[in-house]
């Protein structure tokens, strides 16, 4: 029972003492270390084919359908037939691509999409290394996606997917700076970069209580961030074809999307860990196993609003996302990054008990969202086109 | 029973045989994705086959890429001109393969009413069609009638035959 009530830790090291009796030390370690690897590049991939099925289901739901259900019971088997496909069909180059930049760049966008991995803690004990700047990590790796995109658009030799890494560029630097400014405000209530301590700062009280507004502001970076609808205009289809990834077709393109999903579970398993809690919640104590299925829960909750996003909004166009996030985003981060730092300050000078103090910047975070929202009302009800019966000075009588 | 038997038996309740065909063929079937492209009437009979009411995501087909590298089916809906036809004929070539080619509707199919000097008379001239769905246009059944169709034909293909995997 002790063994199976934190099964994953507890088989990983029975492996480990295991090797160690034939092997020497550094070779057992060495096998671990790859062990680690292989485990978690093939917990992400299923994780990519069970996202792609539920995307396509709930998304058919939402739009009164029915999703895929021919290919296996319930549809279950479609990722896997899409896989093989994709891996089947012939894998298409231009004659006039940058040939060395066009093959490298799936690559890239894959192994920038894993590197997260290396530090983000799945369970109780589960992390691959604790690392004391993990966020500082986490956020600078995931940049490295917008090189594998350019790289894409660049070597396709084609306008549209030129167009397409160009905008993604635009995007996704815009929105890591208030990206980074909310992860900011999280690392100055909790003290720390790490991910491990950041969940277990969290023991009392998710982070979600005390900074709604931030963790409102991180998931709307984090989609734009992992190039989801409503801001996917890098590869906007009415206007650019398929953006950065027109010319790949095959197995080359399989990667690209497989990218995708696993920068979008990325952003969710970060506002995971770094507003719900990580993976806490009732019993962990008693039952560390549970610590995954809460993790994943709460991760699979964030991706089904993303889902819903994508089922509900429309695309917004290039300069109305730039200047949502510049106009919009940033000064509401940057306050909120402010204030926290003020409020924090406050209560730590004034003593007040941990309840107190959380009262006090759930308060303030909520003063903020009323000043933002009056704003934008106040500016943006400024600037809207006059109604048609004003515009021509036609009165109804 | 003797051992041999036995295991025989055992294996054939715990092994599961297949062949590279059938394989090849059913992840094929499986995931055929459309390359989002109408040219008349018929495209608005083939967008509502996508919709609420028949669905073609139940095939694995709603995912309609944009771009021809991506896709595996052509729909040709609708009437083909001879202005259109060098860009079918383009975004035909610049699709990968195994690509299949489905003519949907009386103009796609012979050029329909329009026996005219700026119609080409039915898209078989330029491009290899492997299912005609006949009808003006046709309803959405039809075209879910022809698609099966068309999955009944891939089934039949095998790895040894198909002409993508010989020299031109």
């Amino acid at each position: 029972m002790a063994f199976v009530s934190d099964l994953f830790v507890n088989s990983w090291n029975w492996i480990a003492v295991q090797l160690a009796r034939f092997l020497p030390p550094w070779a057992a370690e060495l096998v671990m270390m790859f062990a680690g690897v292989v485990v978690l590049i093939a917990f992400l991939l299923f994780m990519v084919m069970l996202l792609t099925l539920l995307e396509r289901k709930v998304v058919a739901r939402i739009a009164d359908r029915i999703g895929p259900n021919r290919v296996g019971p319930f549809g279950i088997l479609q990722p896997l037939a899409d896989t093989l496909k994709l891996i089947i069909k012939e894998n298409t180059e231009p004659a006039q691509a940058d040939h060395w930049v066009f093959r490298l760049a799936p690559a890239v966008a894959v192994t920038a999409a894993l590197m997260p991995y290396a530090v983000i803690p799945l369970g109780r004990g589960m992390v691959g290394t604790d690392i004391n700047v993990g966020v500082l990590y986490v956020v600078s790796i995931s940049s490295l996606t917008v090189i594998a995109i350019l790289m894409a658009g660049w070597g396709g030799c084609n306008k549209y997917s030129l167009l397409g890494g160009m905008r993604a560029v635009a995007q996704m630097f815009s929105f890591e700076v208030p990206l980074a400014l909310c992860l900011a405000s999280v690392v100055l209530l909790t003290g720390s970069l790490s991910l491990v301590s950041i969940t277990e700062a969290q023991r009392e009280l998710w982070l979600v209580l005390v900074q709604p507004v931030g963790f409102l502001l991180y998931l709307l970076c984090g989609i734009a961030e992992a190039n989801r609808s409503p801001f996917d205009i890098p590869e906007a289809e009415s206007e650019l074809v398929a953006g950065y990834h027109t010319e790949y077709s095959g197995v080359r393109f399989a990667f690209f999307f497989m990218a995708e999903y696993i920068n979008m579970f990325t952003v969710s398993a970060m506002a995971t860990i770094m507003f719900l809690g990580g993976w806490r919640g009732p019993f962990v104590d008693q039952l560390p196993v549970l610590s995954v299925v809460y993790f994943l829960l709460k991760v699979h909750f964030l991706v089904f609003l993303m889902f819903w996003f994508r089922a509900t909004f429309p695309r917004l166009r290039i300069d109305q996302l730039l200047s949502l996030s510049w106009k919009v985003l940033l000064p509401i981060a940057l306050a909120n990054l402010m204030l926290t730092a003020l409020a924090d300050k406050v209560a730590h000078r004034a003593g007040l008990s941990r309840m107190a103090s959380a009262g006090l910047l759930l308060g303030s975070n909520l003063v903020l969202a009323g000043v933002a929202i009056a704003t934008l009302y106040l500016v943006y009800e400024r600037r809207r086109a006059p109604s048609l019966s004003r515009r021509y000075e036609i009165h109804w009588h | 029973m003797t051992d041999d038997e036995r295991i025989a038996e055992e294996l054939k309740r715990n092994i599961f045989l297949t062949t590279v065909d059938r394989i090849y063929d059913w992840c094929r079937r499986g995931s055929m994705w459309p390359i989002s492209f109408g040219l008349a009437c018929c495209a608005f009979e083939m967008i509502c086959a996508a919709a609420a009411r028949f669905d073609l995501a139940r095939f694995g087909m709603e995912a309609v890429r944009a771009t021809p590298r991506q896709a595996d089916l052509m729909i040709v809906a609708g009437t083909v001109t001879h202005k259109m036809a060098p860009q079918v004929l383009r975004l035909y070539r610049q699709m990968a393969e195994p690509k299949y080619v489905i003519a949907m509707g009386a103009c796609a199919i012979s050029g329909g009413t329009f026996r005219s000097y700026s119609v080409l008379q039915g898209v078989d001239k330029i491009i290899p069609v492997d299912v005609y769905v006949p009808g003006c246009p046709p309803r959405p059944e039809a075209l879910l009638h022809g698609i099966i169709k068309l999955q009944e034909k891939i089934e039949r293909q095998s790895v040894r035959t198909v002409p993508w995997y010989r020299k031109a």
